[in-house]
């Protein structure tokens, strides 16, 4: 499935005092089965810029193309498009419902449409993906932890079979452990189902780790949008944005200033510890 | 001397099911003994569920203990006649920068502590000035929180704790929610308090590059202290962090590498200055 | 959307009107609307409007602003302005199958129109120009008395104070939690009325659960800081009345007496 954004510009209130210019001017083109990082500080537009692929925000200019449709056209199936454009929104806990786990994650397949046995078929999957036990389908999504609360919401996304699955922060208030695990998850599902995976993240690092591409936005633009190891060499840019580069690739620019003859095309602390012992010549 | 001791102390809930009937009982701190000395900066580690939020509202007298006792200031926080002392003594930064700014102007938000404490109203305002500009928040005096970034926010609740003069500030994941700069802010914030105005300071955390610059680092795990010591003591222990499905700072991560592949690199390393240093030694 | 409702939000900025004691305040909006009220005619509006543009002028809250918050009440104008303009009897001026407009409907119409507007609008430049606080601290000192026999007035104000503040918050929160269903594929548009409540189910369970969440946070917080009721409290902005309010006070008076003449007077 293509999704093609061609010159988008969104502005929030328009034509009032408060307008204010939140994408400008954005193009993307998103291929199968990337996994892509988005990044950018607070305010940079990145979590306007998922809503819009989703058609939850409609775009003042431009528009989203997704495999060669307007998105925004009247008639447009948008209810089809939410299934197959999965958004995991920031602390997606927040959105839990139901009276139990189960229950809460067939809400999407449900709305789509689908008979009784797909959708519990697909919830049933879903929660298999996310790491939920069978014990905790019939428990109330209230009474589990952070890190399984925001698990089950995943779920309840997932079960509506996306083809391209964005998580806004998904990582956000977990601990280290939550949070590996939780990418870890996500890297087998894009293994095993093949989707496009699409995160927004504050993390160089777990970007620099996971992503195959990285988008960063800036002031409404994109600033940068190549490979992890090509956007992480603009480390002076990105430190003016805010945002820096992994920790480790900054270690590696540090001892490059203090004379070692290292190399700082390094995002990964493996090829780090590699490198330096080749520059200390063992 | 210190300013918080706790004895033994231990926490206890009661698990019900939907009808009321006792489920179970979950132990969330398991008999734990510390103190911290006045003017430390003590940085407390540990998972979700580890116990360090439940073990920091201990400090202040939102909780009591089950068993054992807490003393703030050589006060038991159990006596009823301590409570307000105690709260006085022991100010709480919480994670969730919204659910605890009151006021509707950043200024009156910070007096909502003095004037609980009914101190007079010209030295409310002396001490709103005084606790804004501690945390660079003053020029923001008349603003509406709802239009503050979430780590201005944070400092916002700073500076309400601060103006309640306390000796100590505990602060529970204040970063939890932030992004990358507001973490900066905040933490910035919490050093020049602890530096500047020497106040105690117990940061809970569990972002390693936040405690770098502690005293002193306790970590938490299932309801006991796990590991206790300097940041470089705990950073030496890159296995026992990894076990407690902790993080390790890049750098700290890559020296022990570095020591793993046969370069004599001291343990615990804990910035980049420090790797640069010890890798000049090897050459 | 939900965010433009300016009823009960405050406009930082530092003018007189903000300056003002929040009784006289109180006492200002008390007299307007009730001079809304008395007054039968349309030049009886005359002072009125003068007042108002004077007030809104002085608050230096910008008028755009002001009329934001008329939108969310659109519908509400509408809906009266159709109502008295088809349904008043009188001199039939304009005919149109069954309905029928008449002279006195047009004029009872823009009278209620106007009426309305100034309502809404009286109303929110007091919440615009006082913070919460000291808006229920004006509330708490003008309802002392109410103290003698037993009414909690300092736990209502605070109560009040911080559902003012929380407002905005949940607004956005809904907003959020709105969407996140929309993505998941939740329609809160079509369908009859039946349908349409049941589709506010998925969006009113974690706003409530949420507000629950915060008021439990809020309360620790507050507890934190040794919020323990009224008593023994001090006030970072205690209440004097000073020379501007009595001014303000003077001009309420006049306005009034105004009315109340114009009102014998254009009989």
């Amino acid at each position: 499935m293509s999704i093609i954004v061609n010159h988008l510009t969104y502005r929030y209130n328009p034509g009032t005092a408060m307008e204010s210019t939140a994408l400008d001017d954005i193009n993307l083109k998103i291929e199968d089965g990337e996994f892509i990082g988005l990044i950018g500080h607070t305010g940079s537009g990145k979590s306007t810029l998922v809503q819009q692929l989703n058609g939850i925000l409609k775009p003042t200019s431009g528009g989203v193309y997704v495999d060669g449709a307007d998105i925004s056209d009247e008639g447009y199936n948008l209810k089809k498009l939410r299934g197959e454009v999965g958004l995991v929104f920031q602390y997606p806990e927040h959105q839990l419902f139901e009276t139990d786990v189960f229950s809460d994650v067939c809400f999407g397949p449900k709305n789509l449409g689908l008979s009784k046995k797909e959708t519990e078929l697909r919830a049933y999957e879903a929660l298999k993906q996310v790491g939920i036990e069978d014990d905790y389908f019939y428990q109330s999504p209230f009474d589990l932890s952070g890190g399984q609360k925001r698990r089950v919401a995943i779920a309840g996304v997932l079960a509506m079979k996306p083809k391209v699955l964005i998580l806004d922060e998904p990582t956000a208030g977990l601990d280290p452990k939550g949070r590996d695990e939780l990418l870890e998850k996500l890297t087998a599902i894009r293994k095993d189902t093949g989707c496009t995976i699409i995160l927004v993240s504050h993390s160089m690092e777990d970007v620099a780790r996971y992503a195959d591409r990285i988008v960063v936005m800036h002031k409404g633009k994109i600033a940068f949008d190549d490979t992890p190891s090509e956007v992480f060499k603009h480390r002076d840019e990105l430190k003016e944005m805010g945002l820096g580069v992994p920790n480790i690739t900054e270690t590696m620019y540090e001892l490059k200033a203090a004379g070692f003859p290292v190399s700082t095309d390094i995002i990964t602390v493996d090829t780090a510890v590699k490198e330096i012992l080749r520059a200390m010549g063992k | 001397m210190s300013i918080i001791q706790t004895d033994n102390l231990t926490f206890e809930y009661i698990r019900r099911d939907e009808e009321g009937n006792v489920e179970g009982i979950t132990t969330a701190v398991d008999n734990v003994s510390l103190e911290i000395n006045r003017g430390e900066f003590v940085a407390i580690l540990g998972h979700n569920g580890s116990g360090k939020s439940t073990l920091a509202k201990h400090l202040n007298a939102i909780l009591f203990p089950t068993e054992g006792t807490v003393f703030v200031d050589g006060k038991d926080t159990k006596e009823d006649a301590n409570l307000w002392n105690v709260r006085e003594t022991v100010g709480m930064v919480f994670q969730n920068p919204d659910n605890q700014i009151i006021g509707q102007v950043v200024e009156e938000d910070v007096g909502f502590g003095p004037e609980n404490q009914g101190v007079p109203t010209e030295e409310i305002w002396q001490r709103m000035e005084e606790s804004l500009k501690a945390v660079g928040m003053y020029e923001f005096r008349k603003k509406s929180p709802n239009r503050l970034s979430g780590g201005q926010k944070q400092r916002v609740s700073i500076a309400g704790v601060l103006a309640m003069h306390p000796k100590c500030i505990v602060l529970d994941e204040p970063t939890a929610m932030l992004d990358p700069i507001g973490r900066k802010e905040v933490i910035r914030a919490v050093r020049a308090l602890n530096d500047v105005e020497k106040i105690t300071a117990i940061l809970i955390t569990h972002y390693m590059d936040e405690i770098v610059h502690a005293d002193k680092v306790i970590v938490m795990d299932k309801g006991k202290i796990a590991m206790a010591g300097t940041p470089r003591e705990i950073f030496s222990q890159v296995d026992k962090l990894k076990a407690l499905s902790l993080d390790v700072p890049q750098v700290t991560m890559c020296a022990h590498e570095l020591k793993k592949a046969g370069l004599p690199i001291p343990d615990g390393i804990l910035t980049n200055e420090e790797l640069i240093k010890a890798l000049k030694q090897c050459q | 959307m939900l965010r433009d409702i300016t009823l009960g939000q405050y406009y930082p900025s530092d003018s007189v009107i903000h300056r003002l004691d929040p009784r006289v305040k109180l006492m200002g909006t008390l007299i307007f609307l009730t001079s809304l009220f008395i007054t039968k005619s349309f030049y009886g509006y005359i002072p009125a409007i003068l007042f108002l543009f004077m007030v809104i002028k002085l608050s230096k809250v910008p008028f755009s602003f002001m009329v934001r918050g008329m939108k969310a009440i659109a519908f509400l104008l509408a809906f009266s302005v159709i109502l008295n303009l088809f349904l008043t009897q009188g001199e039939v001026i304009f005919e149109f199958w069954k309905l029928k407009i008449t002279k006195e409907g047009i004029y009872t119409a823009g009278f209620m129109a106007i009426r309305l507007s100034f309502l809404i609008i009286g109303s929110s430049i007091m919440t615009l120009t006082t913070t919460p606080n000291n808006l229920t601290d004006g509330l708490e000192k003008g309802l002392g008395f109410l103290k003698i026999i037993h009414v909690p007035v300092h736990e209502i104000s605070m109560m009040m104070s911080i559902a003012l503040r929380f407002i905005p918050i949940l607004m956005e929160e809904t907003d959020k939690i709105m969407k996140a269903q929309m993505a998941r594929g939740a329609d809160f548009e079509s369908g009859n009325m039946f349908k349409r409540v049941k589709s506010l189910v998925p969006l009113l369970v974690p706003l409530f659960v949420s507000a629950f969440r915060r008021a439990n946070d809020l309360a620790m917080a507050m507890e934190a800081r040794c919020y323990r009721g009224g008593e023994g409290r001090t006030k970072m902005k205690p209440l004097k009345y000073k020379k501007r309010d009595a001014i303000g006070y003077l001009v309420l008076v006049l306005y009034l007496g105004i009315i109340i003449a114009l009102r014998i007077l254009l009989k």
